[in-house]
């Protein structure tokens, strides 16, 4: 009964594999983020640093609209709009557009921006220099207050596109999920 | 030996209850995993049958949109995990040890424990259906948010998740375990039958997503729970995200719930047209293609979340991909028919539906997989009528056949043959019937998880419901005429069928408790 040792070593063998791929489960969320920040996926919008801003090239010549767009998530007494509805840029020049919050509550919330671009093509290319939805903003009861976002469009951006939608969704950041 | 002397107190096993509650033989657990399996099927059958009976008028009949819901859900967890996934484990308990050779499975108390799991995991799942707040009713895939919203059900689902994933990774490490160790002398890895090939794949498979799922849903357990935000944007999270993980593990999954099926039509094909298994070596490398492609493809199940034209392209040529070793098993198994002397009893039938019917749901595969027209299928009853093929007249189908081929080996009895023919024909008849129209409904835009449809669909559904109901009576007679041949019938001789091979057929039928207490040399 040689085999008998081997018969046990599949096992534990096993149950090491078995442990690793629950541990890759929950490794797949950073993994998928990563995916999505390097390639633009899913609206995710890039972060650039001033020295990157400056090797751009300013492109005169290109008109490209911005849209922004604000909304809030349900159950969230809040007003949140734009200052603008839309604005023409050019490529390769750091723009910035403020955005207006007030909390309609009587309680202090913490509230957390979440981006998206459309189109989706479009999301590497449009990268902020400078955002509120970069951290979780405290509002008291009835504060309001202007909050900026300082972004730029790499030149790069594919010929075809020549509007591009900047959305924001706010959430109270404070709350656990809705339970029913 | 010193091993003959440690086998012989297993012999002097305990009768009644406790036979079956502390038993670690490789048979009466397979008996235990095929009856719970048998019973789940009548379980979730019903649930199907209360959602046809509701479909069968437009407007609302019989029950609340949101018990409907819990149905769908529901029937969908007690078909996947209740019936298809033990069924093909009891078939594999009994099978793989007489198959290569072997005394038992190699963890005979693994064993026990691992069926063992499976009715408390079954019995805190459907006592969901009496809480507070219902069963689950946000699909078996549990996306979030709307998952997140069931009532006092939601830990209890997760658990039972839980729960059989435990028992389903157990089975397979056993499974393997017994395939890689256990083998008689001879026996190389090219010359076991396809039914260990593919469950062996089968096995991988499982122990490689079962984890990731239970990681999925562990994440949807501290989102609800614990102010986690994996699947939460407010946090930064991403409720797509979830539908990724979700697929990783779940197009593996309908792998786990085909390949064994392959290994038994390869089985049952060659006994009935007298001939070896045409192209054997390019079965194993076509069910080890399909094991590798499976892991890749997840997010054909996603195409219309917005992706990129490169993921679409990505996704929809790598699942067609799938189609060219699929093609390669169905060739081969009409190539072995090709001029044998077929015979056509019961389990052949089955095996010859199975191939049939699971070939159209293949095709209807092709059509869901080309990424611009899946945004018309998406979430339609083209979709249902899609799986359903490969599941019932595949799946279902091939497992039926199964017991038919094995259960004069397994009982020593033959089973009433003219019962077994009534019961393939009806029950090929009334699957077509059930399912075929929902490829005419879904093209023409009737979603999917809806208790209620516009009023052109309404003849398809009538039909569709009758078929259902014709088919779930049908299988009453599978019930009855499994027992029938339990209990007795005319004496099955060792080899059953003239044109079977293998070393399950050199056993006496019933085979010994122990079944080769010598290994049996292969040459």
């Amino acid at each position: 009964m040689a085999a008998r040792g081997a018969t046990y070593r599949t096992p534990f063998k096993l149950g090491v594999f078995v442990i690793a791929m629950f541990g890759f489960g929950f490794a797949l969320v950073p993994l998928y983020n990563v995916f999505c920040e390097i390639t633009g996926l899913n609206g995710k919008t890039g972060v650039v640093d001033e020295s990157v801003v400056a090797r751009y090239e300013f492109d005169p010549d290109r008109e490209i609209v911005v849209e922004f767009m604000t909304s809030l998530n349900q159950e969230l007494n809040w007003e949140f709009l734009p200052e603008v509805a839309k604005m023409k840029v050019h490529p390769g020049k750091v723009y910035t557009v403020n955005f207006y919050a007030r909390n309609l509550t009587d309680r202090d919330v913490t509230g957390q921006a979440i981006p998206s671009v459309a189109p989706n093509v479009a999301s590497r290319y449009f990268s902020k220099t400078e955002c509120f939805c970069f951290t979780q903003q405290l509002f008291q009861a009835g504060e309001g207050r202007d909050m900026p976002v300082s972004f730029v469009i790499n030149p790069k951006l594919p010929a075809h596109v020549t509007t591009i939608t900047l959305s924001y969704t706010f959430f109270d950041a404070g709350q656990k999920v809705a339970l029913q | 030996m010193s091993a003959v002397i440690s086998e012989t107190h297993h012999d002097e096993h305990p009768s009644g209850i406790k036979r079956w509650l502390f038993t670690t033989n490789h048979k009466d657990i397979g008996t235990l995993y095929l009856l719970f399996a048998l019973l789940m099927f009548f379980v979730g059958g019903a649930m199907a049958l209360v959602i046809r009976a509701e479909l069968f008028e437009p407007g609302l009949q019989m029950v609340e949109p949101q018990f409907f819901n819990s149905m769908t859900t529901m029937h969908a967890l007690v078909m996947i995990f209740g019936v298809v996934m033990p069924a093909f484990t009891g078939l594999a308990n009994w099978l793989i040890p007489m198959m290569v050779g072997a005394t038992d499975m190699a963890l005979p108390r693994m064993n026990n424990w691992s069926f063992w799991i499976l009715p408390f995991a079954f019995t805190m799942l459907l006592s969901t259906l009496f809480m507070d707040g219902g069963g689950p009713a946000g699909g078996w895939t549990m996306y979030p948010p709307l998952m997140l919203q069931t009532g006092d059900a939601f830990p209890f689902v997760i658990f039972a998740i839980h729960l059989m994933g435990i028992s389903s990774i157990m089975g397979s490490i056993n499974v393997i375990a017994t395939i890689l160790n256990m083998r008689a002398p001879g026996m190389n890895l090219m010359k076991m039958p396809l039914f260990v090939w593919t469950w062996l794949i089968t096995a991988y498979l499982l122990i490689a997503t079962m984890p990731v799922l239970a990681g999925a849903v562990t994440m949807l357990l501290t989102d609800k729970y614990f102010g986690t935000s994996f699947f939460n944007a407010a946090g930064g999270g991403d409720p797509v995200m979830f539908q990724h993980i979700f697929w990783f593990f779940g197009h593996p999954e309908v792998y786990i719930l085909i390949l064994p099926a392959f290994g038994i039509a390869s089985s049952i094909i060659p006994t009935f047209a007298r001939k070896p298994l045409f192209g054997y070596a390019s079965m194993v490398y076509a069910t080890a293609s399909i094991a590798f492609l499976s892991f890749i493809v997840w997010a054909h199940h996603m195409f219309t979340v917005g992706m990129p034209l490169a993921g679409e392209l990505f996704f929809m040529l790598t699942t067609m991909m799938i189609a060219v070793p699929t093609g390669v098993k169905v060739f081969n198994w009409v190539a072995t028919m090709w001029k044998g002397s077929m015979t056509f009893e019961t389990p052949m039938l089955f095996a010859l539906g199975f191939v049939i019917m699971f070939t159209i749901g293949g095709f209807s595969g092709l059509m869901l997989a080309i990424a611009p027209v899946d945004f018309q299928y998406h979430d339609t009853y083209f979709v249902v009528a899609h799986f359903h093929y490969v599941l019932v007249p595949g799946a279902v189908f091939s497992i039926i056949a199964a017991v038919y081929y094995w259960l004069p080996k397994w009982t020593g009895h033959m089973y009433n043959e003219t019962l077994g023919k009534w019961h393939f024909w009806l029950s090929t008849i009334f699957v077509n019937l059930t399912f075929f129209p929902m490829h005419f409904v879904g093209l023409a835009g009737m979603p999917r998880r809806i208790p209620d449809y516009a009023l052109q669909f309404a003849d398809f559904n009538a039909i569709a419901t009758i078929g259902a109901f014709g088919f779930g009576f049908a299988q009453l007679l599978f019930a009855y005429l499994v027992f029938q041949t339990i209990r007795g019938g005319e004496k099955a001789s060792d080899q059953v069928w003239e044109g079977a091979h293998g070393l399950e057929w050199t056993l006496s039928s019933p085979p010994p408790y122990h079944s080769f207490t010598t290994a049996p040399e292969v040459k």
